[in-house]
Formats: structure tokens, C-alpha cells, sequence
């Protein structure tokens, strides 16, 4: 009997659902802390540079005078180190997953002057 | 007697998940003499610890190797926090042990799995892979990530588990242990796995000793060595540990020893998460290491006894990072069981020193 040892189990997979899913079809829901990519809030961000400085593989370029904050995903490794050195919490962990890309280019984000709003 | 053959086994190789080149002497199916070789995915990371502050190589440290990920930045942490003077928080000690007991679960059934796969066990590696994929889910809801989790930094942990998601862990640990235990009462009984590996690479105490093997290749010659049994932060806490033992020395003892590990992490966890205490998961760390200090420390990697080793200059870049694996030590092992063998073992041999070739050269 001792094939059989293994036999309740691989039965009762017979009517279970199935582990798997249907993938690109079918997607599981990602769990609310994960870690999918990261975005930034433009209306919060000042440019300060902090998370340049934090990022542990340089993926983010800041550029005061452009007014362009860019993060080059190919280099991110989704570590976090910016969402918690940016001082005005204007950045944050979205857990979507993005689709495949068809391109090595930076995500830019123009940030809005303030003093220009105004006026 | 028959001539001498060399056979190159690996560096690709079904069985190997990791590239680990072989000579192996045949005489008539026998293996008289086994020549290890490796350095096919050396990448250069202590390196690079001139490049990284102390902080950010916490993420390379943890990219040494997958299944180790948690192991290597719990070790280089500590380490750095021994050299900075750091007393992590009790919350941040426990979260890390238990997410340290996770990844030993998945590695142990990650290596069941692929054990199985090795002398042809196809059902055993696909059920032994959906159990792991629970632990990867609790990874992916806890920390965020599933292979790399990111979670530790210098002075404590960067995200908390709370009482309802750890009230989930314990769930899905209770759900696995029924199919887990199935598993192993499979693994451990069944004469064909029996015929595989029953006296198969055997090691003897004395040998395991002299090679200075560690980890589960060590405890199944039935050396009593476990990291965790000095009780360091967590594990201190814990009501009782001992390590687990076997006397055979041979292929079925290390699948057996692996196998009582899992339920052993499974019990560990649960206690921690019943005694977690409140409080704060990390502290503030300022400042750099100062010149000429020196740390090193000890971690029970789900492969055996690894070792961390780091000096500082004074600057918050380190000036030396070392790290013994706990796979460059079983080598010598591995080489020594391999010693008259079968020609068809070598696989299961080489198999359940559970090689981490990745680590191993870094």
C-alpha cells in the first residue's frame, strides 16, 4: 500500500480549485501591501532630492530646474528606501503590477511650480 | 578493475539548480575520485560594500542569493548593528526570526520538492511546490515581496505585521501542516524513496566533524551544531530548542532531518507569534562605523552555520564585508560521500547537500 500514501492527497486535488490561474487571462488580486511600483503624488513633491540621495541603485533622477522628478524602472528594485526618506510622503508603493514594457525608458513626472499656480 | 573514466558532470545539469561543475573519476560505475569546480556565477557583491552605505547594502546582501534572501540581510544587519553598538527593539527581533523561520520553510520544501524531482518522484515536486507557493503568498501579504522581502534594515524591520494578519500566518501554517504531514510520512516511509537513498552518501560522525560540515548535512551524521540553539535575540526566547538530530549519516538521514526542520519552524513560529511583544520595530541609526572596528557574527541559514564578518573605516561605507556560506563549507563533505558511490546516486548525493552555489560565491 505504500504507493498510495501520496493517493488521498492527489485525489482530493480532483475536486479542489485549481491552485493555478488562467494567467494573463485570469489575474490573482495583489495582496494591499504589495510592493508593485512606485508613484508620486506631483501636488506633494518639492524637488528636495532626498530620494536621489536614498535610492541604493540610482534610479531616480531629480531635476530642479526642469522641474522633472524621472524613475528608471529597469534600475528600481522596489526596496522602498524613497517612500520612507521623502519628507513629504509624496511618494508611495502602488500595488499594481505594471504590464510587460515594450521599451527601456524613464516614468517622468513633471512637478507642477507652485509660485506659477499661484500667479 | 575497469579504466579509469573522467565524466563532467554539470555545471548544467537537470538536478542542479545552481551551476556546480563535477569531475568524477568512474571505474565500472563506481566513482573513485570527485573534482569540485565552481566559480560560474561569482557577480563580485562583498565588493561592493565599498560602493554601498552600510544601509543600502542591506539590498545587496539580501540578493546573494534567492533563498537565502531573508537569511543574508538578517545576518548582515546584525552584524552591523554589532559593530555599531545597536540594540534592536524585542518586536523587530521576533518579527525578523519569524520571517526568518518562513523562508527556512520554504526553502526545506523547495529542496523536498526538487529531491523528489531528482530519483523521479514527479507528484511529490508538484504538491511539495504548492505548498511552498502558501508560504510565498504570506511573503507576498506580509512584506511585499516574495523572494526578495526587503524588510530588514539596520536597527530593526521596516513594516510590522499585525494581529490580524499574523492570525492569517498561523492559519495558513495549521492548513499546511495536514499536507505537510502526509508529505513526509510519504518522504520517509515509502521504499522507493527508501531504495534511493538508504545508505546512499554516507558520512560518518567523525568525518562530519573533520570536514567541519554544518547544517542539516551535519546534524543527520548526528552532530549536535544549530546557530539557533545559542538563542540569540528571538531564539532566546524560545521555551525549549534542540536541535534535530539523526544518526544515519546517509541521504535518507538528511531528507529526514529537512523534513522534521519544517514542523520545527512551523512550532517555532507559532510561539513567537503567541509571546510578540508591543513596541517599536526599528530604531534610529546615526553615524558610521568607527575605523578599525571590527564585528562578526553566526546565522543558522535554512543550509547550515553562516558566517559574517565586518570591519569598518570610520566612513559609513564599510571597508571589508566577509561571509562564509554555509555550502563552501559541505563541499568537502559532498566530495567525501561521493567516495565509491554509485554512479546513478551522484545526483541524489549532490542533491541533498542542498547546494547553494550562489551563495557560495557571491
Amino acid at each position: 500500500m505504500t504507493s498510495f500514501k501520496l493517493g488521498g492527497m492527489t485525489f482530493g486535488s480532483l475536486f479542489k480549485k485549481p491552485e493555478t490561474c488562467q494567467y494573463p487571462a485570469e489575474k490573482k488580486e495583489a495582496p494591499v501591501g504589495l510592493r508593485g511600483h512606485i508613484v508620486i503624488d506631483e501636488d506633494k513633491c518639492i524637488l528636495c532630492g532626498i530620494c536621489q540621495k536614498a535610492c541604493p541603485c540610482d534610479a531616480i533622477n531629480v531635476d530642479r530646474k526642469g522641474r522633472i522628478w524621472a524613475i528608471y524602472s529597469f534600475h528600481c528594485i522596489l526596496c522602498d528606501s524613497c517612500v520612507r526618506a521623502c519628507p513629504r510622503q509624496a511618494l508611495s508603493t502602488s500595488p499594481d503590477l505594471k504590464s510587460v514594457t515594450t521599451g527601456k525608458f524613464e516614468s517622468v513626472s513633471f512637478i507642477p511650480d507652485p509660485k506659477v499656480d499661484k500667479a | 578493475m575497469g579504466k579509469a573514466t573522467v565524466i563532467p558532470f554539470g555545471p548544467q545539469h537537470p538536478v542542479l539548480p545552481e551551476p556546480l561543475h563535477l569531475d568524477l573519476v568512474v571505474e565500472d560505475e563506481k566513482v573513485v575520485e570527485a573534482i569540485p569546480q565552481i566559480g560560474f556565477v561569482h557577480r563580485g557583491l562583498e565588493k561592493l560594500v565599498e560602493t554601498k552605505d552600510y544601509n543600502q547594502f542591506v539590498y545587496v546582501a539580501e540578493r546573494i542569493c534567492g533563498i537565502c534572501a531573508m537569511g543574508h540581510s538578517l545576518g548582515y544587519a546584525e552584524t552591523v548593528e554589532q559593530l555599531m553598538g545597536v540594540e534592536v527593539p524585542k518586536r523587530a527581533q521576533y518579527l525578523r526570526v519569524i520571517w526568518h523561520e518562513l523562508s527556512r520553510i520554504h526553502s526545506h520544501i523547495l529542496w523536498l520538492g526538487l529531491a523528489a524531482d531528482a530519483f523521479g518522484f514527479e507528484s511529490m515536486f508538484m504538491h511539495c511546490w504548492r505548498l511552498r507557493e502558501r508560504v510565498l503568498t504570506l511573503f507576498e501579504k506580509t512584506t511585499g515581496g516574495r523572494v526578495i522581502l526587503s524588510v530588514v534594515c539596520v536597527g530593526g524591520v521596516v513594516r510590522d505585521i499585525d494581529d490580524a494578519q499574523m492570525a492569517e500566518v498561523i492559519s495558513v501554517l495549521e492548513g499546511i501542516t495536514d499536507e505537510y504531514l502526509q508529505i513526509m510520512n510519504t518522504l520517509i516511509s515509502d521504499y522507493s524513496v527508501k531504495n534511493r537513498t538508504v545508505g546512499v552518501g554516507y558520512l560518518s560522525h567523525e568525518d562530519a566533524l573533520e570536514l567541519s560540515m554544518v547544517g542539516p548535512f551535519a546534524r543527520a551524521s548526528n552532530v549536535n551544531y544549530d546557530v539557533r540553539q545559542f538563542g540569540k535575540g528571538a531564539y532566546g526566547d524560545l521555551s525549549d530548542f534542540q536541535p534535530i538530530l539523526s544518526n544515519e549519516g546517509d541521504c535518507y538521514g538528511r531528507v529526514v532531518v529537512r523534513c522534521k526542520e519544517v514542523l520545527q519552524s512551523i512550532d517555532i513560529i507559532k510561539e513567537l507569534a503567541a509571546k510578540m511583544p508591543a513596541g517599536d520595530i526599528a530604531v534610529p541609526v546615526k553615524g558610521a562605523p568607527a575605523a578599525d572596528a571590527e564585528a562578526c557574527n553566526v546565522l543558522e541559514q535554512p543550509r547550515g552555520e553562516c558566517y559574517y564578518y565586518a570591519r569598518g573605516n570610520g566612513s559609513k561605507y564599510l571597508e571589508r564585508m566577509r561571509m562564509r556560506t554555509p555550502t563552501s563549507q559541505n563541499i568537502a563533505g559532498m566530495v567525501k560521500a561521493l567516495d565509491g558511490c554509485d554512479f546513478a546516486d551522484v545526483n541524489m548525493i549532490v542533491l541533498t547537500i542542498d547546494p547553494c552555489i550562489s551563495c557560495t560565491e557571491r
